[in-house]
């Protein structure tokens, strides 16, 4: 392990000392934030029971539908945007200032469009993730090298051995981004639908433990949430970095 | 090289003109061009910068169409697609991150869909012809510009192209890398029969390689002077310290200063 | 792919302000393929469901000019701007410090984007229990979401500022002030105002959120208080008006972020 890594180790787990401390020691109002180790304590509750392992898996299943629909779709916007350029052009600025809109304020309209059920939640997951996928894979095909289009011609390749063995390969770095991108935005978006609106999920239960004072529980599934995106993102990322490594950068 | 040389690729009253592009004017690139190459030889161009050489390699490959005029490889019309029988290499790094050096040399001949024996063979004998046997198994970032050059060259080699058609390959190595690049292009010359047409801005470079070399003028590039070297088949970089060789450069720099000087004054 | 791309010859573009000109209008045209769509997509589902254009204008109107608007807007925009100034400041300096030290960097890089990653808006609950109901909660919801792109980005302008340039400048004999003023700040800029770009929009959303949970006033309650009464004009109505005012702003910062960002492009 790299000494920036033993270094991060050591921050993290200070960090969550010195607030077990803080809370044993009640220089924290036990109200509002309970001890790291109360928080693990909920959390082995909360896998226990049954209802929680329900919203666990639904909450899953929409991320999962939401995440894949939006990297499929983001790529072929992505492909397709780069293909008619001027139609890229006159996006830009739409695609550019798309994040700056709160897109979870069509959830409502959803909900009346799909009614109360997964399907508005999939939509606010995909809104989310799935332009975040397609400007990533404009910009990997941006940064394209042309040689690599002319390599293609003078192999003759068909415009299906063309993408499928020369571009989505050249361009996999900016779809890994886009992959990670998508999985942080799935969930920030279906989380989110669940929080304001649903009758089930994680979102739903954290919302609905906290308006019952249920602390032990809200902090538990929290706990497993945040654990759960963190190990996620830390395991694609440092496949990432192998890739990367191999590849010398880029 | 007699007169008797079979022609091998020809191009007849070859033009190329860049359309206007919004409000500007179209650009005449390149041509009138004529040239009959002959199966077998080593042909350089050599040209001042922004003479359409490299526009002069693409509609050769049938990467570009031309404007006006016919080429044809081995007999055929050439049209909208690279015909068989043909490699490019290319200045720009053209090995793929994302493969070793086996594999970026296995690409073309198993898109070709050549049987996998055949292409370990050919694979094997290209790779340790061109002293990369020992890097068989790294990525392209893990070696040097050289020689993600040569695996560029081998993945051509492999498909054993009847015209080679090199578009300055060296262009981005320092110059020992390129004299030895050129010892061993030579080699694979003879031991390959393959025609080649490199286009280089060296002179030395095409006067050391060549049997033919063919001086282009600024824009719109056409050809100003054709130049028989009279080397012998079996030659090498020791050849830079015939006298010969200095004639050679000095008879190709006369006809090619005024064009670059022009070429330069355009491009103020 | 480009025409200009792949060929050695310069091809004349159109003049800057006829370019620009036709691609607003394409912008333009692009607009009012969304409205066609739009009103297109209320016919098919009912203005039940989605409201037209025209009928969400004149709701916005109404929503506008009633005697409340005022002070809602106000309140959510004196949040915003608090969560916006705070932002800034703390993740300017937070990224300028880290960026200054190599160590650091690697260490909290990791760390931060795992915080930009999780699903913030779980931390609701802790943010009412810390700050209670209240303008204080919505402005501590904004930092959250501001904060880490804005550290992010300003650590990766300074990282990368070229070393050269660094050099550059102690050749100079700049003192460190100097360097600083004169060199970092100019180099780094332009990535810098891309994170406070993104900054920008994500404190945004965090406030509106914050709004939407932790208040009594403000847009974002408005919003949430016509979800809870099925009442979809008032919503697409908001939405409309919070996409306009988000996107000429984000439009503008993107525009600045250009203006700023003339460094050369790689490669060609």
């Amino acid at each position: 392990m790299t000494r920036a890594g033993i270094i991060r180790i050591g921050v993290l787990v200070g960090a969550v000392a010195a607030l077990e401390a803080a809370c044993r020691a009640g220089y924290v109002n036990r109200q509002a934030v309970i001890a790291p180790s109360e928080m693990v304590r909920g959390a082995w509750r909360v896998l226990g029971t049954q209802e929680a392992r329900g919203h666990i898996a639904e909450t899953l299943t929409t991320v999962s539908l939401a995440f894949l629909l939006s990297v499929i779709a983001g790529f072929a916007i992505g492909v397709a945007l780069h293909r008619l350029p001027r139609f890229r052009r006159a996006v830009d600025p739409l695609l550019a200032s798309y994040y700056a809109v709160p897109t979870f304020v069509f959830y409502p309209v959803f909900i009346v469009l799909f009614g109360l059920n997964r399907w508005p939640l999939v939509a606010i997951g995909f809104l989310f993730a799935v332009v975040a996928v397609a400007i990533n894979t404009l910009d990997g095909l941006d940064r394209l090298p042309p040689v690599f289009m002319r390599t293609a011609r003078v192999l003759r390749l068909s415009p299906r051995q063309t993408l499928l063995r020369i571009t989505v390969p050249a361009i996999a770095p900016w779809l890994f981004t886009a992959v990670k991108f998508a999985v942080a935005y799935s969930f920030i978006g279906v989380i989110a639908g669940e929080f304001v609106q649903a009758g089930s999920g994680i979102g739903f239960a954290i919302a609905f433990a906290y308006n019952s004072f249920d602390n032990l529980t809200m902090y538990g599934l929290m706990l497993l949430l945040f654990a759960f995106v963190c190990t996620l993102n830390m395991s694609l990322w440092t496949w990432e970095q192998k890739l990367y490594a191999r590849r010398g950068g880029r | 090289m007699g007169s008797s040389s079979t022609v091998q690729a020809s191009l007849s009253g070859v033009t190329r003109v860049y359309p206007a592009g919004g409000a500007g004017k179209p650009v005449h690139a390149l041509g009138p061009i004529d040239l009959e190459l002959r199966a077998g030889e080593f042909f350089s161009v050599v040209g001042p910068s922004g003479c359409g050489k490299s526009t002069l390699l693409d509609v050769m490959a049938g990467l570009a169409p031309p404007s006006s005029g016919t080429i044809a490889f081995e007999g055929k019309p050439v049209r909208g697609q690279v015909p068989d029988g043909i490699g490019v290499v290319f200045q720009e790094d053209a090995s793929f991150p994302w493969l070793t050096a086996y594999d970026n040399a296995a690409f073309a001949a198993r898109q070709a869909g050549l049987p996998e024996n055949e292409v370990r063979a050919r694979v094997e004998h290209t790779l340790s012809f061109m002293g990369l046997m020992p890097f068989a198994g790294a990525y392209p970032a893990q070696l040097s510009g050289g020689m993600r050059q040569r695996v560029c060259i081998a993945r051509t080699l492999v498909t054993r192209p009847r015209l080679l058609l090199l578009d300055e390959p060296f262009g981005a190595l320092d110059q020992q890398t390129r004299l030895l690049m050129g010892d061993e292009l030579l080699a694979l010359w003879r031991e390959t029969g393959a025609t080649v047409l490199l286009i280089t801005h060296s002179l030395d470079e095409a006067a050391l390689l060549s049997d033919r070399i063919g001086v282009m003028s600024a824009r719109p590039g056409t050809f100003i002077d054709l130049v028989e070297t009279g080397w012998p088949r079996e030659r090498d970089s020791r050849i830079v310290s015939r006298p010969e060789f200095g004639e050679l450069t000095g008879r190709i720099w006369a006809g090619l200063r005024d064009q670059s000087m022009r070429a330069l004054a355009a491009a103020r | 792919m480009r025409a200009a791309a792949d060929v050695d010859v310069p091809v004349p573009a159109s003049p800057p302000a006829v370019r620009r000109a036709g691609r607003l209008g394409d912008s333009a045209l692009v607009l009012l393929g969304l409205l066609a769509l739009w009103q297109f997509g209320s016919w098919v589902v009912g203005a039940a469901v989605l409201p037209a254009p025209a009928a969400t204008l004149a709701k916005l109107w109404a929503i506008m000019s009633s005697s409340d608007f005022g002070g809602h807007a106000w309140e959510t925009g004196r949040a915003f701007l608090s969560a916006l100034a705070i932002a800034f400041a703390a993740g300017l300096a937070i990224g300028l410090l880290l960026g200054a030290h190599r160590l650091s960097a690697e260490v909290a890089e990791p760390i931060l984007v795992a915080l930009y990653a999780i699903p913030k808006i779980t931390l609701y609950p802790i943010i009412l229990l810390l700050f209670g109901l209240g303008i204080s909660a919505k402005i501590a919801f904004g930092v959250i979401h501001g904060i880490v792109p804005v550290a992010v980005f300003t650590m990766a302008a300074v990282r990368n500022i070229r070393p050269v340039y660094l050099r550059a400048a102690r050749a100079m004999r700049l003192t460190p002030v100097q360097t600083a003023g004169r060199i970092m700040l100019p180099a780094a800029l332009p990535g810098i105002v891309s994170g406070l770009r993104i900054g920008f929009s994500l404190t945004l959303l965090g406030t509106l959120i914050g709004e939407m949970f932790a208040s009594q006033r403000g847009i974002g309650y408005l919003l949430v208080k016509a979800m809870e009464t099925n009442d979809v004009a008032t919503v697409v109505a908001l939405a409309t008006l919070l996409i306009v005012v988000a996107t000429i702003v984000s439009g503008a910062l993107l525009a600045l972020n250009r203006r700023l960002d003339r460094s050369p492009k790689p490669g060609r």
